[in-house]
C-alpha cells in the first residue's frame, strides 16, 4: 500500500451481531435514521455464543481491520446463558490477539440490547474511529 | 451445483435513494454461483413475489437471495414465496439493505459499495445452504395469563370463551388490578367498579378459568406450545376450601393497619380482603402484622371462625403446569414523585396527593365514603390545583414519555371536583392537552365549560402557609408568573412498569425496553407479540394505556393465543443443532453448555474398520427442545455438532467473501 492508497484507505470492520439484541438494536438505529460509518459489515448469528473464536481469527487473517462481537446484556440472553460463554471466551480472546501481535483495540465484544439503537451507533462509530487511528491491519498481508 | 438468483429491492425510495440498486444487481451477476440477478421496486409486493417465482422456473434457480429490509421483517414472507415457487424455503438468505445500510448512511457511493459487500456475503452463505425440514411438537392447549387487572381478565375471558383452558395468576389477594380502585371512567363517567367487578365475578365463575390469586410465577422453562411453569401460591393462613367469606374474623380482628387498597388513607384488619367486592371473596392474613403470627398471642380470628378455616401453620405452596401460550398483563405502577420532586415538597405536605388518592377519596367505597376531604384536617377543599405531567415528559426528573391517560383523568378529576363543589375553583397546570380518543376532546371541552381554569405552564414551587398550599408557577400563554392559594393539590403522576416486571420478563426470556415496558416484537406489525414465540402482551405492561386501549389489546393478544391453541401441533424451527455421529467422540462436553437440556448421549452400534461390531456413545440433539443458539457448536472439540442454517462453513464463507 503506497502513501496515496493509505490516505484513501477505508477500514473494513466485521460485526457479528446476535439476532435478538445487537442485530435488532442495529435495525432500530436504521428505523431511527441514525448515522454511522459505512465501514461496518454486519453478520447475523443467532446468539453471540455461536461466534467461534476461530471466525474472528479467520477474519483477521483474511484482512479485517476490526471485528466486533455484539450480543445481549449478561443476564438478558435470549437463550438464557449464551452470552456468559461469550463474555468468558472473548476476555481470553483479547489476550490471545495481543499475544499474536494484533492490536487488541481492533477487537471488541459489546452488549447492545434491541432497544439500544444509540449504543449500537456509538459502539460502531467508536470502533471505526479507533481502527482508523491505528491504521490498516497489515498482519499476514491484510488490507491489500 | 447452486444456481443462485439475486433480487435487489428498492423499497420505493427507502433503499434506492441511498443505494444504486441497479449497480448492486449488476455486481451480483458476477458473484460465484449467481445465475440471475435483478432489481425491482417492491420485492415483497405480489408482483415482486411473482417475479421471484417466475425467475425460479425461467432460470432454473435453486437458491435465492433477496436484498431488502431486515430479515426480522420479511424473511418469513420470502420463505413462503420460495415454497410456493417449488423450492425448499431454507434455500434462502436475506440481505439487510434498508435498516442496516440505506437508512444509516447518506453517501451513495459508499453505501452502494457496502451493499455490494453485504449481498456478496449472502450469496456466499446461500451457496452452502442445505434443504431443511420442520418436524412437529405437541401443543399444550392451555394458556397462562400473568396479571389479573382489566387487561389480564379480558384476555383470560376471551381465551376461555373460545373454549380453551386458562390459568389466571395475580400476586394480590384479589384480582381486578387498579380499575376497581378508580371512581369513574372517562369520557362516559361510568362507575368503574360497576363495570370491573362483574368482570371479576365472570372470571371467577368461568368453567375454563382457573384463578390463582395471591400467587406468583417463579420459573418458566420450555418454549412455545410447551412452557413448563412453576407458580408459587403465598401462605394465606386461611383455608379457602373451608372459608365461607362471612367476614366475622375481619370485624373481630383487634389490630388495624393502613389499607393498601386506599393507599394508606383508611384502615383494615390484619385478616382482610382488600375491598368488599374482592375476588376471591375470602380473606388472607397479613403475616407481617398479625399478632398471632408475629407475637404468638391473640388468635381471635381462629376462635370466631364458624368453619375452622384459620390455619396459622399455612405455608407457601408450589404448583407446576404446562402451557402452550403465555399472556403478560402485569400492568403499571405510579411514578414515585416523592423521591425526586423536592419543589412539590417530597411528599411531606399531606394535602399534596396523587390522582389515585383522589380516585379513592371521591369513591363511595373509599376511606371518606366519597366525600372529598383534605387528608390534613378533614375539611372540604374549595380550591384544588391539578398538576399534569409529574414525571411524564420530564427527562430531567422522571420519564421522557407521555403517560397517555393523565390529560383525560385530570379533566375528569376537575369535572368531578366542580360537580361536588359548586362554589369550588379548579386550576389545571398543563404542558399540552392531549385528547386523541373517541369523545375525549369533547369531554375536555365540557370540563372547561364547567369552569376549570387551565394554565399552560409548569409549577416551580409548592409550599405550605398556614393551612393553605401556595402554588407558584408560570402561565406561559400570558408570559407571567402566577400564584394560586389552594386547599389541595392533585398530581397526575407518570405510569411506570409495575414492580418486579423486569425480573419476570427475564424469567420468561425476553427483554423490556429502556423504560422497563415490555417490548413488542414489531411496533407496527406485531404489537401484541414479544420476541419470544408464544408469549404475548396485554395492557399497560407494554406502555402507558387507558382502559379502552388495554381491553382492545387484551382482545388482540387473546386472538393470537386462540390461533395458536387451535393447532394440535406446531412445526418446529429446523435451524437446530445436528451431530455428525461419524466424528462425534462422545465426550459430552456439549451437554452442560446447552441451556435447554436438548443434548443427551445416545448409544449407537456400528462396525469398526476391522468389521467388528462396536457400541459407542454419541451426542444426540432433541430438535424439539433445541432452540438453535449454537453454543454447543463452539464448545465441540471434534467439530461434530453444527448448527443448521448457521453452519461453520456458511459463516466462514460469509467472512471470507468480504476479502475476496
Amino acid at each position: 500500500m503506497d502513501v496515496i492508497e493509505e490516505q484513501q484507505w477505508e477500514p473494513k470492520i466485521l460485526a457479528f451481531c446476535c439476532n435478538w439484541c445487537a442485530y435488532s438494536g442495529a435495525d432500530l438505529a436504521g428505523l431511527n435514521r441514525m448515522k454511522y460509518p459505512e465501514n461496518i459489515r454486519i453478520l447475523r448469528v443467532p446468539c453471540s455464543a455461536r461466534v467461534n473464536p476461530q471466525f474472528i481469527l479467520r477474519a483477521f487473517q483474511k484482512g479485517a481491520d476490526g471485528v466486533l462481537v455484539a450480543g445481549c446484556h449478561p443476564g438478558d440472553c435470549h437463550y438464557a446463558t449464551g452470552n456468559y460463554y461469550t463474555r468468558r471466551r472473548f476476555q481470553v480472546m483479547k489476550r490471545l490477539l495481543e499475544y499474536s501481535g494484533i492490536d487488541p483495540r481492533r477487537f471488541q465484544a459489546k452488549w447492545v440490547s434491541g432497544a439500544e439503537a444509540d449504543k449500537f451507533r456509538a459502539t460502531v462509530t467508536k470502533l471505526c474511529e479507533d481502527v482508523k487511528a491505528i491504521g490498516p491491519s497489515r498482519k499476514l498481508g491484510g488490507s491489500k | 451445483m447452486k444456481r443462485i438468483g439475486v433480487f435487489i429491492c428498492h423499497c420505493g425510495s427507502n433503499i434506492a435513494a441511498t443505494v444504486d440498486c441497479a449497480k448492486v444487481a449488476e455486481a451480483a451477476q458476477a458473484f460465484p454461483g449467481v445465475s440471475f440477478s435483478s432489481d425491482y421496486k417492491y420485492m415483497c409486493s405480489e408482483p415482486g413475489q411473482e417475479f421471484i417465482k417466475d425467475s425460479i422456473k425461467k432460470y432454473d434457480l435453486n437458491a435465492i437471495v433477496v436484498a431488502s429490509c431486515t430479515p426480522r421483517m420479511h424473511e418469513h414472507t420470502f420463505r413462503k414465496t420460495l415454497a410456493n415457487g417449488g423450492l425448499n424455503p431454507y434455500m434462502f438468505e436475506m440481505t439487510n439493505l434498508r435498516e442496516q445500510c440505506s437508512w444509516v448512511h447518506s453517501d451513495i457511493e459508499k453505501a452502494t459499495a457496502k451493499a455490494i459487500d453485504l449481498v456478496r456475503m449472502s450469496v456466499a452463505k446461500v451457496a452452502k445452504n442445505e434443504e431443511l425440514f420442520s418436524s412437529t411438537i405437541p401443543m399444550h392447549k392451555k394458556a397462562l395469563v400473568i396479571g389479573a387487572g382489566i387487561a389480564g381478565m379480558q384476555a383470560a375471558l376471551d381465551i376461555a370463551d373460545a373454549g380453551h383452558k386458562v390459568v389466571l395468576v395475580d400476586r394480590e389477594p384479589t384480582i381486578g388490578g387498579k380499575m376497581p380502585m378508580l371512581d369513574k371512567t372517562f369520557p362516559t363517567m361510568d362507575c368503574s367498579a360497576c363495570i370491573s367487578t362483574p368482570k371479576m365475578v365472570e372470571v371467577a365463575q368461568h368453567p375454563n378459568i382457573e384463578l390463582m390469586a395471591y400467587s406468583e410465577v417463579v420459573e418458566i422453562n420450555g418454549f412455545i406450545g410447551n412452557f413448563d411453569v412453576t407458580i408459587k401460591t403465598k401462605a394465606k393462613y386461611v383455608d379457602h376450601a373451608k372459608c365461607t367469606g362471612c367476614g366475622l374474623c375481619e370485624t373481630k380482628c383487634p389490630k388495624k393497619v393502613p389499607n393498601e387498597y386506599d393507599l394508606g388513607m383508611g384502615l383494615r384488619s390484619c385478616i382482610y380482603k382488600p375491598f368488599a367486592q374482592a375476588v376471591p371473596n375470602k380473606p388472607v392474613i397479613d403475616a407481617q402484622n398479625c399478632r398471632k403470627l408475629v407475637e404468638g398471642k391473640c388468635g381471635v380470628c381462629a376462635k370466631v371462625c364458624p368453619t375452622g378455616a384459620i390455619k396459622y401453620d399455612d405455608t407457601e405452596s408450589f404448583t407446576t403446569d404446562t402451557f402452550g401460550a403465555i399472556v403478560m398483563a402485569t400492568g403499571y405502577d405510579l411514578f414515585k414523585w416523592e423521591d425526586v420532586y423536592g419543589e412539590y415538597g417530597y411528599g411531606k405536605y399531606p394535602d399534596v396527593v396523587t390522582g389515585l388518592h383522589f380516585e379513592r377519596m371521591v369513591n363511595a367505597s373509599g376511606p371518606t365514603g366519597g366525600k372529598l376531604k383534605r387528608p390534613s384536617d378533614g375539611t372540604t377543599p374549595k380550591t384544588v390545583v391539578f398538576i399534569k405531567c409529574v414525571g411524564s415528559r420530564d427527562s430531567a426528573k422522571g420519564k421522557s414519555y407521555c403517560s397517555r391517560a393523565c390529560c383525560m383523568y385530570t379533566a375528569k378529576h376537575a369535572h368531578q371536583f366542580l360537580d361536588k363543589t359548586p362554589d369550588g375553583n379548579a386550576y389545571v397546570f398543563y404542558m399540552d392537552v392531549r385528547t386523541p380518543g373517541k369523545g375525549y376532546d369533547e369531554f375536555y371541552e365540557s370540563t372547561l365549560r364547567d369552569g376549570a381554569v387551565y394554565l399552560r405552564g409548569r409549577v416551580s414551587k409548592i409550599y405550605q402557609e398556614g393551612g393553605k398550599l401556595i402554588i407558584k408557577g408560570e402561565d406561559s400563554l400570558i408570559g407571567k408568573q402566577v400564584e394560586v392559594t389552594a386547599d389541595m393539590v392533585v398530581l397526575a403522576t407518570a405510569m411506570v412498569p409495575s414492580a418486579g416486571s423486569r425480573q419476570l420478563a427475564q424469567t420468561v426470556g425476553f427483554l423490556p425496553d429502556l423504560n422497563g415496558w415490555y417490548q413488542e416484537a414489531h411496533p407496527k406489525l406485531r404489537p401484541v407479540e414479544t420476541p419470544t414465540a408464544g408469549v404475548f402482551l396485554a395492557g399497560a405492561c407494554q406502555g402507558p394505556k387507558d382502559i379502552p386501549d388495554s381491553v382492545a389489546q387484551a382482545g388482540a393478544a387473546a386472538a393470537k393465543v386462540c390461533g395458536l391453541l387451535s393447532k394440535s401441533q406446531l412445526e418446529t424451527n429446523p435451524m437446530t443443532a445436528k451431530t455428525n455421529t461419524a466424528i462425534c467422540s462422545g465426550c459430552g462436553t456439549c451437554i452442560p453448555v446447552c441451556p435447554y437440556k436438548a443434548i443427551q448421549l445416545e448409544s449407537i452400534t456400528e462396525r469398526d474398520h476391522h468389521g467388528h461390531r462396536i457400541t459407542r456413545n454419541v451426542a444426540s440433539v432433541n430438535n424439539g427442545l433445541c432452540q438453535g443458539c449454537g453454543a454447543c457448536t463452539v464448545i465441540c472439540r471434534p467439530g461434530a455438532i453444527d448448527l443448521q442454517g448457521f453452519k461453520n462453513d456458511q459463516i466462514l464463507e460469509e467472512v471470507d467473501s468480504l476479502w475476496m
